[in-house]
């Protein structure tokens, strides 16, 4: 068995929100360089890559959050078996580390205590959204997400019949796209869950935002699937800022979970390009 | 593509009308920062009938809940959020003289018909580019409702803010002429 402090995990959730909401992954980074060197047509749409491009090169240049909407924050923790905290409440730390990092960051809160009866911020970004896993072994692996709000709103839940199959899966991908147009601030980073119960394909569809690009579903069936989706997103036309152009998604990631006979949950995660996620295994 | 155009605030009739969906222009002067919460408070004011916290014609108003302002600065990022959720409250702004908008997203047939009505123009700025906007930013003063956070009403004085004119005050719309020319036939 290993003892971790729980003030080992606020500092490491701090570190991990600092980072994300001020330097975008390499590999979002570099995708968003090829879709203008190479790929996008359209003019304006060129000229917002530029901006975007610019934006990260400003936002790591000056340690500003490279979006205003710094997001709801979104913990995802494999704990392994073997671990014993020590020190305190492990959700109160991951808060504190949370808040913290919003403190000293300057990054916007942008939660409120009650949705619908009493709007007043809480102040501190948090409570956090918390995804816990007890896996094997004695290490910890944590995977945060600042969520913003422009692409979450855009997101959908739906269940399928078995018989609709992939093609069901596909078209409401679209539909959800093109509902969607240029409110999550294209081109995006598609997760999709499928199978499973409700909750399940949507945490699946939030964990597929946050594969790099470029990564396939091991299975290649669903590997084919993603391309033959992201193909048909950026066939739509939205373009970047959905202002018209051939870049309207980087990438499309399908987790799968066995599902029961009667029906097909699918759960459609969108992220904005601004896809910012970090992670540290303690 | 030609250079953007310069332009500043607040907008006169003519420019107002003289601004094409699809220009690029970079914005200077004063515009107001108005998001959810301000909105809502602005149509209790009309409602109620009492006066704006600011004279709002011929004025912008941008969609935005800066983040805040680190040591040195004068605001924080400062991105558009989505314009769509302010559309209810829309028509009446722009029948009491607001001349512009800047945000992302589609509008509503109803804001896209005021517009016309009224010779408003939406601009679309990047969103996400929040960091690059905040530059443009030179002066940021509370207006109103300070008890808002990020979601007050401030003076922004903004010198060559990027934008593109996405609908114009023709109902002329970006966002439904373009992504067409770029569509293609997907294989099934």
């Amino acid at each position: 068995m290993r003892e971790i402090d729980v003030s080992f995990v606020s500092t490491a959730v701090k570190g991990l929100f600092l980072k994300a909401n001020t330097s975008i992954g390499q590999d979002v980074y570099n995708a968003l360089v090829t879709a203008l060197e190479k790929i996008e047509e359209s003019p304006v749409g060129r000229r917002v890559l530029e901006q975007i491009i610019k934006n990260h090169d400003a936002a790591r240049a000056t340690g500003m959050p490279i979006c205003q909407d710094t997001g709801m924050a979104v913990v995802f923790a494999d704990i392994g078996q073997d671990v014993h905290f020590t020190g305190g409440d492990l959700v109160q730390a991951v808060n504190s580390g949370v808040e913290q990092a919003y403190s000293e960051g300057f990054f916007r809160r942008s939660l409120v205590r009650d949705p619908l009866f009493d709007r007043t911020n809480t102040g501190t970004n948090t409570p956090a959204v918390i995804h816990t896993r007890i896996v094997r072994g004695e290490r910890v692996h944590i995977l945060i997400t600042p969520k913003g709000f422009g692409s979450e709103n855009m997101s959908a839940v739906k269940f399928l019949t078995p018989a609709q199959g992939p093609e069901g899966v596909r078209d409401f991908i679209m539909d959800t796209v093109k509902a969607a147009g240029p409110n999550p601030c294209p081109p995006t980073i598609i997760g999709v869950g499928v199978g499973g119960t409700m909750e399940l394909a949507a945490i699946m569809a939030k964990r597929g935002t946050l594969y790099t690009v470029g990564r396939r579903n091991p299975d290649a069936k669903y590997g084919a699937l993603e391309l033959e989706i992201l193909e048909a997103v950026n066939n739509t036309g939205i373009g970047p800022g959905g202002l018209g152009g051939r870049v309207t998604c980087l990438d499309v990631h399908i987790d799968f979970a066995p599902g029961h006979i009667a029906g097909t949950p699918v759960a459609v995660n969108i992220c904005c390009h601004a896809a910012r996620h970090a992670e540290i295994t303690l | 593509m030609t250079g953007p155009r310069m332009m500043s605030t607040p907008l006169s009739a003519e420019t107002a009308l003289s601004l094409k969906s699809g220009e690029a222009v970079l914005i200077s002067g004063d515009i107001f920062t108005g998001r959810d919460a301000a909105h809502r408070k602005l149509d209790d004011c009309i409602r109620e009938g009492r006066p704006l916290p600011f004279d709002i014609r011929g004025q912008v108003i941008y969609y935005v809940g800066p983040s805040p302002a680190p040591p040195g600065k004068v605001i924080g990022s400062a991105g558009p959020t989505t314009s769509g959720r302010m559309d209810p409250f829309t028509p009446a702004l722009l029948d009491l003289g607001l001349k512009g908008m800047i945000g992302k997203g589609t509008r509503s047939e109803a804001v896209v018909q005021s517009m016309v009505r009224n010779g408003a123009v939406y601009f679309g700025a990047v969103g996400g580019a929040a960091a690059l906007i905040a530059r443009s930013i030179i002066q940021a003063d509370t207006v109103a409702w300070p008890e808002l956070g990020p979601e007050a009403v401030f003076r922004l004085t903004v010198k060559d803010f990027p934008a593109i004119v996405v609908i114009d005050a023709f109902g002329n719309d970006l966002y439904r002429t373009e992504p067409p020319k770029y569509r293609r036939e997907s294989r099934r």
